[in-house]
C-alpha cells in the first residue's frame, strides 16, 4: 500500500464518520415520521418536506433570507468605505489587525456586549436617561433591529478583508486616470473602483450571507426568542418540540439554500469579469 | 474626500472596538448596575468562587486541547497526503464541513451520537464533544497547513529521498519541521474556534460535560450581569495573548 493513502486515512474515515454518516441520517430521518413519544418511528413519508410549505414555516424561511440578505448588504456598505481608506492608507497592516483584532475575541463575548448595551439597564438608556434625554427606557433589546445589529458586528471582519485584498490589487495609476478625465471622487469610487472590486464584494458578501442565513446564537440571544430564524426553528425541533424528523427536514433545506449560494458563487467566479 | 473616509474610519473602529472596551471597562465597577461607582476587583473574586465557572473552564480547556492535538496530527498528515496527490472529493467535502451551518452540524452529530447509543449504552459526555469538535476543527486545521505546504519548494522532500531517505522519514524529519510555523498556526486557531464554541458543543454536551461558553450562555440568557463582564475581559485578554504568540509563530 502506498504511503499516501495512510497519511489520507484518518482524514477519510473522520470525514465519513462524522461528516457523511451524520448527514445520511439526518436525511433518513427527514422521511420517517415522529413516534408518540418524539421518537423516530415508520413509515416512510414525504410529509415533513410538504409541512414547510406550511405558511408560518415559510414566513421564518423568508424572513431568514430576508434578514440574511439585509445584514449582508449593511455590511457591505459599512465595511466598503472602511477597506478603501485602509487600502490608501500608510500603516495598512496595523489597521488590518484592528479589523481581525474582534474576530479572534469570542463571538459569544462580542454577542454579549450588546446585551449590556441595548437592554432597559444598559449603558444605552442608562446615559440618556441620566442626560435627561429618555424618561423611559428605550425598547432596544429583543428585536429584530438587535439581531440585525448583532449579525452586522458578528461578521464585519468578513466583509473587510477580501473587499481590502480586491482594492489593495488595484493600480494607483487607475484613480489619477479617472482624475485626469475628468471624473469627481464621486465617480471614481462608483464607477470605476466599486465595479473593479466586485470579486472581493462578491466573496465577502457569500461569506457574510451564509453564516447569517444560519444563525442560531444571535437571534436567540439578542432577539430574545422573538425572532426565529432557520438555526432557532431547527434547534427549537431537536430539543424543545421533539420533533426529529422535522427538524432534519429543516436541516437540509438549510443546507441545500447554503449549497445552492455556494455553488451559483463558484460558478460566477469562474467567469471573467466577477 | 479623503478626510471624509477617514473620519468614517475612525468611527467604523469605533464601533467594532467600543463595545468591548466599555464592557470590559465595566467588569470593574462596584456597583451590580450600569452608573460607574468606584473601582473593584468585586466581580473577579464572584468569577473565580463559581464551582459552575471553574468546572466550565476546566472543560473547554480539555476538550479544546484534546480536540486540537487530535486534528493538529490528523491534518498534518492529511495536507501532507494532498499536497502528494490531490483529491477533489476530499477537499472538497472539508470545504462543504466548513460551510455547513453550525446547528445543522450540531445537530446531524447529535442524531449521528444517539443513532450509535442504540447499540452501546454510552452517553453523551466529554468524548462526544472532542469528537464533535475535531469533524468541524479538520478543515480550518487542513486549509492553515496546506497553504504552508504550498510555500515549500518539491525539491525539498526530492533532496530528502535522494539522500536516502524513507517517504516517512522525509516527512518526519525535513516536512513537519520545515511546516512548524503553519502546525503552529493551525494549532492556535484550532484552539480558539474550539474554545468559543457553542452551537455545536451545546447539542451533543452530557449533564457532565459543560463548557464554559454554556455556562456563560446560561447567564447571558438570563440577563446581564457585571460577572459575564469580567469573564468577558478574561477570555478576551486570554485570545489577545494567543493572537499575539500566533502572530509572533507566524513572523518567524
Amino acid at each position: 500500500m502506498r504511503l499516501r493513502f495512510w497519511f489520507l486515512l484518518p482524514t477519510w474515515v473522520s470525514m465519513a464518520a462524522l461528516f457523511a454518516a451524520p448527514f445520511l441520517i439526518v436525511i433518513a430521518y427527514s422521511c420517517l415520521s415522529r413516534g408518540v413519544y418524539g421518537g423516530i418511528e415508520a413509515p416512510w413519508t414525504a410529509e415533513n418536506y410538504l409541512r414547510l410549505f406550511d405558511p408560518l414555516y415559510l414566513t421564518i424561511l423568508l424572513r431568514s433570507v430576508f434578514i440574511a440578505s439585509l445584514a449582508t448588504l449593511l455590511c457591505f456598505l459599512s465595511a466598503f468605505p472602511a477597506a478603501l481608506f485602509i487600502s490608501r492608507a500608510r500603516h495598512k497592516n496595523f489597521y488590518l489587525q484592528l479589523v481581525m483584532l474582534p474576530f479572534w475575541t469570542s463571538f459569544l463575548v462580542r454577542t454579549y456586549a450588546w446585551i449590556f448595551l441595548l437592554r432597559d439597564t444598559g449603558l444605552i438608556n442608562t446615559a440618556l436617561e441620566a442626560l435627561g434625554i429618555i424618561h423611559s427606557p428605550l425598547p432596544l433589546l429583543y428585536n429584530d433591529g438587535a439581531v440585525l445589529l448583532g449579525l452586522v458586528y458578528g461578521y464585519l471582519p468578513f466583509m473587510v478583508l477580501p473587499i481590502y485584498a480586491t482594492l489593495e490589487r488595484l493600480d494607483p495609476a487607475l484613480f489619477e486616470a479617472a482624475a485626469d478625465l475628468g471624473a469627481g471622487p464621486a465617480a471614481t469610487v462608483f464607477r470605476v473602483i466599486a465595479p473593479l472590486s466586485r470579486p472581493g464584494i462578491a466573496a465577502g458578501s457569500i461569506l457574510v450571507f451564509i453564516p447569517c442565513l444560519g444563525a442560531y446564537l444571535t437571534p436567540d440571544l439578542l432577539g430574545g426568542g422573538r425572532t426565529v430564524l432557520i438555526g432557532n426553528l431547527v434547534q427549537n425541533q431537536f430539543t424543545t418540540a421533539r420533533d426529529w424528523p422535522f427538524g432534519s427536514a429543516v436541516s437540509i433545506l438549510l443546507m441545500a439554500l447554503v449549497t445552492l449560494v455556494v455553488w451559483q458563487y463558484l460558478r460566477r467566479a469562474d467567469e471573467p469579469g466577477l | 474626500m479623503r478626510r471624509w473616509l477617514g473620519v468614517y474610519t475612525a468611527a467604523f473602529f469605533g464601533f467594532l472596538h467600543v463595545p468591548l472596551i466599555t464592557l470590559s471597562v465595566f467588569s470593574f465597577n462596584s456597583s451590580r448596575f450600569t452608573v460607574w461607582e468606584h473601582f473593584s476587583l468585586e466581580w473577579y473574586r464572584t468569577v473565580f468562587r463559581d464551582p459552575q465557572l471553574i468546572e466550565g473552564l476546566w472543560n473547554s480547556i480539555v476538550i479544546a486541547f484534546a480536540a486540537t492535538a487530535i486534528s493538529v496530527v490528523m491534518g498534518t498528515l492529511c495536507a501532507y497526503g494532498l499536497w502528494k496527490q490531490k483529491s477533489r472529493l476530499l477537499t472538497g467535502g472539508l470545504y462543504l464541513s466548513l460551510v455547513t451551518p453550525e446547528i445543522v452540524t450540531g445537530v446531524s452529530l447529535l442524531a449521528l451520537f444517539q443513532w450509535t447509543f442504540r447499540w452501546f449504552g454510552w452517553q453523551l459526555g466529554l468524548y462526544t464533544v472532542i469528537l464533535a469538535h475535531v469533524a468541524f476543527l479538520m478543515a480550518y486545521v487542513v486549509i492553515v497547513i496546506a497553504a504552508r505546504f504550498s510555500t515549500l519548494p518539491p525539491s525539498l522532500e526530492e533532496a530528502a529521498l535522494d539522500l536516502g531517505a524513507t517517504e516517512w522519514d522525509a516527512f518526519l524529519h525535513v516536512m513537519v519541521p520545515a511546516l512548524a510555523p503553519g502546525i503552529l498556526a493551525a494549532a492556535l486557531l484550532a484552539l480558539t474556534v474550539s474554545f468559543d464554541d457553542y452551537v455545536i458543543t451545546s447539542m451533543v454536551a452530557g449533564v457532565d460535560s459543560e463548557t464554559l461558553p454554556m455556562v456563560i450562555y446560561a447567564m447571558a440568557r438570563r440577563g446581564a450581569s457585571p460577572a459575564i463582564n469580567a469573564i468577558s475581559a478574561l477570555t478576551t485578554v486570554f485570545f489577545g495573548i494567543l493572537i499575539i504568540v500566533a502572530a509572533r509563530v507566524r513572523e518567524r
